[in-house]
């Protein structure tokens, strides 16, 4: 494929982790956090974890926006989804990510009108559609998704159309990596920052990031070679004693982010006073709700909800994942009672959840990089 | 009786003698009641398109000779699709190529086929009458007739359509014994064309993705191709598979687990069409979990690997074959994958349907 090949070169690879571990090489260990389930996903499928040396460690953060989802929301997302003439759309990984009464899958399987969308303008298309439908779209992800929701939701406005509504899930990221920065069990040393909400928001906005915390942040594309050039950027910095905001998907992100994909959230969407993460907690203004303007699309207004706030599973330890505290495996029920096909943490439902990558990916004895000679 | 009736009568003979024309522009309940509305379109569409002796006396079942002392093989496949008509095939040549390549799989060649479809009231008689056709193209292409056959309509709403269930006998070749026990490290595992056509060519037909791409099914029977590997290479073939829902990998856990063995595969050299690749990669969708119709995976000993591949690329349907990978000893009952990119990965068994990733 052109535009990727160039990418995935492994010959530019092995001399990336040569430099790499060149500048670890006698160094203490360094824990480095992407904070994006994209990278997640590249790390693992790529099979980025043998090209580094022993002192480098990856640790999967808290980006997948399916797994942080509380289990409270999606029992209130089944609950819309089994009233009568409600159409529900969702994008296809949240199907499977159980709530306290299952998963949006199995409500389907017991009749509720569940559609997998790739868009909320094919929900929005669904609802002009079918007029005596009430369609709700599951708004979820970071502000990668959100400003889809958002047009999405000026377009309904425009259109007039009124069998069309959002339940809002959307969340922010830097609250997320404040909130880890934050835990008392945190040891992360640098930072791999999201690509694709970067196109978003810029990359400004991390600078507390290196002021508040003292730790680098490079914001990295999705392909291998820009995961592991991203890693190496982080390990220099940590080399030289340099705390800086560096960005490496130069070919899309702007410092500034784009404004008119944050013009049309600041339009539909206000911060959320606090919002619960999976295994994270309660996390002030951490999260997007619909606008007062918005209100009349609002599925949380248009329907009653019980909102209740569902405990996570007692043996679950996703938040210690989520913040880095441990690996997959060292999850008391990792493999055994949670495993893809009977999760009980929503980091193993997501592929780019850390545990179902790991569960999926990475379940080998790795094979690391020589020590440079 | 009157010079008149007499005309009249002889005129009714006449049109009772000739054969059955099939007026009806839908399928309606009529059609399944057994009547003469079922035999009409059994002697009209279904007879006429498939037209076989085997099929022509329309009688119970079709009796057939069996070559002396043959094993045979039975095998059953169900067909449900949607959309019933796409790019590179439709539920009638798939239901032929499915059956007849299940078949192959354990080295019998097909004797017949033979089907059911349960039609969907309101069915169009012109698109059935087009699948049927294509069934039959497919099945002359494959040198195997579709024997005997049976239709319902059941009302409307009760199925998507059209479902065909086809079910085969075939002669099992003498001395081969095709079984995943015989898998020995050492072996080598190849492909015998390009992957996940089928799967993405349905994904982009429903429409849905707002994707295009140029995509075409690879559904195909591959009767030919697997009698050239085993004229070719005979005993040293271990064992074929077709890697059809779950694709390629999930095939190789089924293999690896069932030979205790350990299948190492090689990224760089797995076959995969740019655009196929495109569509995968946009989607989050890994083509080693997508469907084939028209590929098979087969092990073969390493003193065979040469004659295998040389085999199957002389057969226009194994043009692009390849050699992926090796059985090794450890660790039993993985898949492992040296990505193209330098690093590994395990290759494990799909969860569910393989759903696309949101960012």
């Amino acid at each position: 494929m052109r535009f990727v090949d160039e990418y995935r070169d492994p010959a530019l690879a092995r001399r990336v982790a040569e430099e790499l571990a060149a500048l670890a090489a006698g160094r203490e260990r360094m824990r480095v956090m992407e904070v994006c389930g994209g990278h997640t996903h590249t790390i693992y499928r790529h099979g980025i974890e043998d090209l580094l040396p022993e002192n480098v460690e990856l640790v999967h953060g808290p980006g997948c926006p399916v797994c942080v989802i509380p289990m409270g929301r999606v029992d209130d997302a089944i609950a819309i989804a089994e009233r009568p003439g409600v159409t529900f759309t969702t994008f296809g990984d949240m199907l499977r990510v159980p709530g306290g009464r299952g998963t949006l899958l199995e409500a389907q399987a017991r009749g509720a009108d569940v559609r997998v969308v790739y868009s909320p303008l094919d929900a929005l298309r669904i609802a002009r559609e079918t007029p005596e439908r009430e369609v709700v779209f599951f708004g979820i992800g970071f502000e990668t998704t959100a400003p889809s929701t958002a047009l999405t939701l000026l377009r309904a406005r425009a259109e007039g159309i009124e069998n069309f509504s959002v339940f809002c899930n959307h969340v922010l990221v830097n609250p997320a990596i404040r909130a880890i920065l934050e835990s008392p069990d945190e040891r992360i040393d640098g930072f791999i920052g999201p690509g694709h909400v970067s196109t978003v928001i810029g990359t400004r906005c991390y600078a507390f990031v290196a002021a508040e915390f003292g730790r680098p942040l490079v914001v990295s594309g999705f392909e291998p070679l820009d995961v592991l050039e991203s890693l190496l950027m982080v390990v220099r910095q940590l080399a030289d004693g340099r705390t800086e905001i560096e960005n490496q998907y130069t070919r899309v992100v702007r410092p500034e982010g784009n404004e008119r994909a944050l013009a049309a959230i600041a339009e539909t969407m206000t911060e959320r006073e606090t919002f619960e993460w999976r295994g994270l907690g309660w996390i002030e203004r951490s999260a997007l709700g619909l606008s007062p303007a918005f209100a009349r699309f609002d599925a949380e207004l248009r329907f009653p909800l019980r909102g209740d706030r569902v405990e996570d599973p007692k043996a679950c330890q996703c938040g210690e994942v989520l913040r880095g505290a441990i690996k997959p495996w060292e999850c008391k029920v990792f493999g055994t009672a949670c495993t893809p096909e009977r999760p009980i943490g929503t980091c193993m439902v997501s592929s780019e959840g850390a545990c179902a990558a790991y569960y999926n990916y990475g379940r080998v004895a790795r094979r690391r990089a020589p020590a440079p000679a | 009786m009157e010079e008149r009736e007499r005309e009249v009568l002889e005129r009714i003979e006449r049109a009772r003698r000739r054969p059955a024309r099939l007026r009806d522009e839908v399928i309606t309940l009529a059609h399944g009641a057994g009547g003469s509305a079922s035999r009409t379109l059994v002697e009209a569409l279904f007879a006429a398109e498939l037209d076989n002796p085997l099929l022509a006396p329309l009688a119970d079942s079709a009796v057939l000779a069996a070559p002396a002392g043959a094993r045979i093989a039975t095998t059953i496949d169900a067909s449900v699709v949607t959309p019933l008509e796409f790019p590179g095939g439709d539920i009638g040549s798939l239901a032929v190529s499915g059956t007849v390549n299940d078949l192959a799989m354990v080295g019998a060649r097909a004797l017949a086929l033979t089907a059911a479809f349960v039609i969907e009231e309101g069915f169009a008689v012109e698109r059935l009458r087009r699948i049927v056709a294509s069934m039959a193209a497919a099945a002359r292409v494959a040198g195997v007739p579709v024997a005997a056959g049976d239709t319902k309509v059941v009302e409307r709403g009760k199925a998507d359509g059209l479902f065909i269930a086809t079910a085969g006998v075939g002669a099992v070749r003498d001395g081969i014994e095709l079984d995943p026990a015989g898998i020995r490290p050492g072996d080598r595992v190849l492909v015998s064309g390009t992957l996940g056509e089928h799967g993405m060519a349905i994904m982009l037909a429903r429409g849905d993705l707002a994707l295009e791409a140029e995509i075409v099914s690879d559904a195909a029977s591959l009767g030919g191709v697997v009698d050239r590997v085993l004229d070719a290479c005979g005993p040293a073939v271990r064992c074929l598979r077709d890697p059809t829902r779950g694709g390629l990998a999930t095939v190789l856990n089924e293999l690896a687990r069932a030979a205790g063995a350990s299948i190492a595969l090689d990224e760089a050299a797995i076959p995969v069409r740019p655009e196929v690749a495109g569509a995968c990669e946009l989607l989050g969708i890994d083509p080693l979990y997508v469907a084939n119709e028209g590929k098979l995976v087969a092990v073969v000993a390493p003193e065979a690997v040469d004659a295998a591949l040389a085999a199957l690329r002389a057969d226009p349907l194994g043009a692009r074959a390849a050699v992926i990978g090796e059985v090794r000893a450890e660790p039993p009952g993985m898949v492992l994958l040296e990505t193209a990119f330098g690093g590994s990965r395990v290759v494990d068994l799909l969860v569910g349907n393989p759903l696309p990733r949101i960012c």
